[in-house]
């Protein structure tokens, strides 16, 4: 058998550099749970059709699953846990419990990273907006709507809280 | 398998003609990855350009607009000189697989890949681009010379796709993209059209149209061109074009749909975009 040769990692995962010796087929996701015990990163489809595994990318949502670990070399990942923590929960995290938008949770790391994806862009987005930014994100439990206002909801509060600090 | 992070043009390049057939170029990777991993592609070499932030960029000139080969879904669909000079482009980047998908997927990578589905090769076939591809030297070629076959194009082992150039809409050009998928989001085509029409009133003075997904490559459908340019557009003209439509294709029968099928929305999914230009 063929050994794959490895090669050194280096991440920023929510925060902190991490390091890992990976070989040029993992992804981002493998790399992310399995080494680095980021297991918030979900894993559904593994390929790009769920939005489970979605993380911030330098700012910008994608699939972990369709991320290589070395593509990410030297960049900036935030996952759910970068967001907010049960301490110190995020806007988006609070309104996704107050409004019901969270029944199994599968789907909800990737959904509420995805939604920051699009608040961090665009503070004011419309319903139509919301629903376009998650399409990448399926929720078998949930249809949607309780989500949509859920991001709308975080939208609002973060943008008076904004304000206030002016 | 290896993997390499050339930092310029130069040593991708370099790589390329050193590896050859061994070493697969990896852009956004969606495309790369999967096939990794249902093994349909075997690279002894991985050669990472995504990285390379030279080679991503939207510029305009007097006439055209020069597009980094590097440069995302998601910045084609957002970008305000697309938008104005291109909204065909636009419009169908926002139509490509989903928001998470856009963010990583390149121009680049879904020309190369060379799917008869791919959803930036139908609008730029009615934009009449030009394709900037670097081997040992620069070369540039139309867009409609450069799919060959399922998956197949011009490109040489040692060649890369360096800039797609799209000369500017007339701001009259009244333009559309309709794709017919199975499902709403992310998915791949089952029959797209990309329609550019410039109007006088009722006479038609341009007429440019991009079909994907119902030939073995994406075409231009050169015959229904010809029967709407210096014509004046009726109802019965129209009605031509759409019965037409169907002998210039040549769809195949997969598991996303039928031959025949494929045919029938082909010739609706024309009158749609013939309605929604012309109104
Ligand atoms: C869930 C999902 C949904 C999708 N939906 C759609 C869809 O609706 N419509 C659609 O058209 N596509 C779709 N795709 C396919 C894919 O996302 C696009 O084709 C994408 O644009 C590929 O770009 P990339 O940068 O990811 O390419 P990569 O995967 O990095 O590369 C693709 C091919 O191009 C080659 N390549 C990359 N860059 C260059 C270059 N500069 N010069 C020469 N060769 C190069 C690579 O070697 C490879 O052969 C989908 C994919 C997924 C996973
Ligand atoms: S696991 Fe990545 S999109 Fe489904
Ligand atoms: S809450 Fe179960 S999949 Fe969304």
């Amino acid at each position: 058998m063929k050994v794959s040769k490895t090669y050194p990692l280096k991440l920023n995962v929510n925060g902190e550099w991490k390091k890992a010796e990976v070989t040029p087929r993992e992804t981002l996701l493998h790399v992310m749970r399995e080494r680095l015990s980021h297991t918030e990163v979900k894993e559904g489809c593994g390929k790009g059709d769920c939005g489970a595994c979605a993380v911030l990318l330098d700012g910008k949502p994608v699939n972990a699953c369709l991320t290589l670990a070395l593509q990410a070399d030297g960049q900036r990942v935030v996952t759910l846990k970068g967001i907010g923590t049960p301490d110190k929960p995020h806007p988006l995290q609070e309104s996704f419990i107050k409004k019901g938008a969270i029944q199994c949770g599968f789907c909800s790391a990737g959904m509420i990273v995805t939604a920051k994806g699009l608040l961090d862009k665009n503070p004011k987005p419309s319903r139509e907006e919301i629903g376009k930014a998650i399409s990448g994100n399926l929720c078998r439990c949930t249809g949607y709507k309780k989500i949509i206002e859920a991001i709308e909801e975080a939208a609002l509060k973060l943008r008076r809280t904004k304000n206030d600090r002016r | 398998m290896e993997y390499i992070r050339p930092q310029n043009l130069k040593e991708i390049l370099h790589l390329m003609k050193q590896w050859k057939k061994k070493a697969t170029l990896i852009a956004g990777g969606t495309n790369v990855i999967p096939d990794l991993r249902a093994r349909a592609i075997r690279p002894e070499v991985l050669i990472d350009i995504s990285q390379l932030k030279g080679l991503s960029y939207i510029k305009e000139d007097k006439k055209k607009i020069h597009i980094g080969a590097l440069t995302t879904v998601s910045e084609l669909a957002s970008s305000k000189i697309i938008q104005k000079w291109a909204p065909l482009l636009s419009e169908a980047a926002n139509q490509l697989g989903n928001p998470l998908v856009r963010n990583r997927a390149t121009i680049a990578g879904n020309l190369a890949d060379g799917s008869p589905a791919a959803d930036t090769a139908v609008p730029l076939l009615a934009l009449e681009a030009i394709i900037v591809i670097q081997g040992g030297k620069e070369k540039q070629v139309p867009i409609h010379q450069f799919f060959v076959g399922p998956n197949q194009t011009v490109l040489k082992r040692d060649e890369m796709i360096k800039e797609v150039i799209v000369p500017k809409c007339n701001p009259n050009a009244k333009t559309a993209y309709f794709k017919l998928g199975l499902r709403n989001s992310m998915a791949v085509s089952v029959v797209s059209i990309a329609v550019l029409m410039e109007m006088e009133k009722t006479f038609c003075k341009k007429a440019r149209i991009g079909c994907g997904a119902v030939a073995p490559k994406p075409i231009r459908a050169y015959r229904i061109e010809e029967m709407l340019e210096n014509h004046e557009l009726t109802e019965r003209l129209l009605r031509a074009c759409c019965e037409t439509i169907g002998k210039e294709i040549s769809p195949i029968s997969d598991i996303r749909a039928s031959k025949e099928y494929r045919t029938e929305m082909a010739s609706v999914l024309l009158k749609r975009v013939m309605k929604r230009v012309t109104q």
